[in-house]
């Protein structure tokens, strides 16, 4: 275009017209000059910002895909037989996610936490979902923001070759990085809970258990209630989650209504084919979450 | 405890939280206010007539510098001090001017560019994140680029007004800013937006300097340094 070749003629005639002492001194001091030197150190330091960020992006994603598996793992226990098992196992699971979440709280030592914050609430917040199901699970009760945040706590010794050195720095060989999960990824994991909640309830009419999704909509039913007493005084993103949390709430509480009108008549082993078709309608929705 | 008295005390949480947004909203309010009125007393400069009293200008507005100290001061008991992060946002475009509005003021009186650190000290900040409000580095240099496209500005109104020399000034400046911006590697987020105008900017205060050395304005203007060709 004749403007780009215009601009590359200026450029070049600027160059024979501009005062070549004064260009040449300038091009001189650049190298060393305050304004370069200071950029120099705003260099160092914007990396090292960066590379701490992207390490946390990747810690955030290796927990969330870890706290999955968990969450997958977890619905087996409707249809497994081995209950204990599934949940010591899913419990050796949360531990490795525990690891990444220390490697976390290590990287933020000394920092503010929130600076960093969003590179890591993805994976925190499904960290939430996964334990708090466990939880359900082992409990049929909602796990507290406080025990969530207690069992991120972590202690480490130093070896004992280290230690030797001096018997009074002992206490600073012990090493603590806490992690606190702060409220609004607490709500919103426990708002991806409720996903997991309505699928359990459905798999579990499946498979013949008629307390469970009683049990469930009881629950899901407080959950409602307590997201609903919060409101709009959270941020956009928990009322966003609030019509999700609906939906599912609808679901479980149709389960419930069919099976009370249904279930003295239909046959146990019947049952299944009945919420077949529910599950096809409802599963493609919840692969989004 | 229950499932409702777990959502009380989350509640008591939210609505505490919003109570200190609101606070921190209103501080900035006044800021913004401020920063607006040293903004009109600089805006002056580019008047013909306001070329010459630059210096009484700058003053103005180091006085009103003042009022910013203060109400950042009354800006930092608004929350705790280890959450600075948390509530950034309420403040970053504000801080932002701020910086630039210094770094305008020591343009003019020394044409320099402004360091951190005097920038926290003309705000009565603090310059790193351990002790207390700071300046984040990207504010800083948000700052400093909105500098380049005023004095980009500058340069237009200053031939206008028929001081020739300014520009040349300008251009050694803002070329300087341009290749230490060049030794960052910039993420692909709002700082990095900004930095692509910069080049704009160059390429605007070029074609003054050219259009001063094709007519031979320049060579008044510095003299014998020109003369060379």
């Amino acid at each position: 275009m004749s403007g780009k070749e215009g601009t590359g003629g200026f450029r070049k005639r600027k160059h024979d017209h501009f005062p070549h002492g004064y260009r040449r001194e300038e091009k001189d001091s650049t190298n060393s000059s305050s304004v370069i030197l200071a950029f120099r150190s705003f260099q160092q330091e914007l990396d090292t910002r960066h590379d701490k960020y992207e390490r946390l992006v990747k810690l955030s994603r290796d927990i969330t895909i870890e706290s999955k598996r968990t969450i997958f793992l977890l619905h087996r226990i409707t249809s497994a037989p081995n209950g204990e098992e599934i949940l010591t196992e899913s419990e050796t699971k949360l531990d490795i996610v525990r690891q990444k979440i220390k490697q976390v709280a290590q990287e933020l030592m000394g920092e503010d936490m929130y600076q960093y914050h969003r590179a890591i609430s993805p994976g925190l917040q499904e960290y939430v979902e996964a334990v708090s199901f466990q939880y359900f699970i082992k409990t049929r009760s909602l796990i507290s923001i406080e025990e969530i945040n207690r069992q991120l706590i972590f202690t480490e010794e130093y070896k004992d070759e280290e230690t030797k050195v001096s018997s009074d720095c002992l206490d600073k060989q012990h090493h603590t990085w806490i992690l606190k999960v702060s409220p609004v990824d607490y709500l919103l994991g426990v708002a991806d809970l409720t996903g997991e909640l309505m699928r359990m309830c459905i798999n579990s009419v499946g498979n013949g258990d008629i307390d469970t999704p009683f049990e469930l909509s009881q629950f899901l039913r407080q959950i409602y209630d307590g997201f609903s007493y919060i409101g709009n005084t959270g941020p956009y993103e928990v009322s966003k989650k609030l019509y999700t949390l609906k939906q599912s709430l609808a679901k479980v509480e149709n389960a419930c209504y069919t099976l009370k009108v249904r279930g003295s008549e239909i046959p146990k082993h019947m049952l299944a084919d009945v919420f077949a078709s529910k599950t096809e309608i409802i599963d493609p929705e919840d692969g989004l979450s | 405890m229950s499932v409702s008295e777990m959502f009380i005390t989350l509640q008591g949480v939210l609505t505490a939280d919003q109570d200190i947004r609101e606070e921190i909203r209103k501080v900035v309010q006044t800021l913004e206010q401020t920063a607006r009125e040293i903004l009109t007393v600089l805006q002056g400069v580019h008047q013909g007539s306001g070329f010459q009293d630059i210096p009484k200008k700058c003053l103005k507005a180091r006085e009103h510098f003042c009022t910013v100290k203060t109400q950042l001061a009354s800006l930092k008991i608004k929350f705790p001090a280890d959450q600075y992060y948390r509530f950034h946002e309420h403040w970053r475009f504000v801080l932002q001017r701020l910086v630039f509005l210094a770094a305008f003021v020591v343009y003019l009186e020394t044409e320099t560019l402004v360091t951190r650190e005097a920038v926290t000290e003309i705000l009565g900040i603090e310059a790193d994140r351990e002790r207390g409000f700071h300046l984040d580095i990207e504010d800083y240099l948000s700052g400093v680029l909105t500098l380049a496209s005023e004095l980009s500005r500058l340069a237009v109104n200053s031939v206008t007004a028929g001081d020739y020399s300014r520009p040349l000034r300008i251009s050694a400046f803002i070329n300087e800013l341009d290749s230490g911006f060049r030794l960052l590697n910039l993420k692909n987020d709002s700082l990095r937006k900004r930095y692509d105008g910069l080049k704009y900017d160059v390429k605007k205060i070029e074609e003054v300097v050219y259009d001063l050395s094709i007519r031979g304005l320049n060579k008044e203007a510095t003299g014998g340094a020109g003369g060379k060709k």
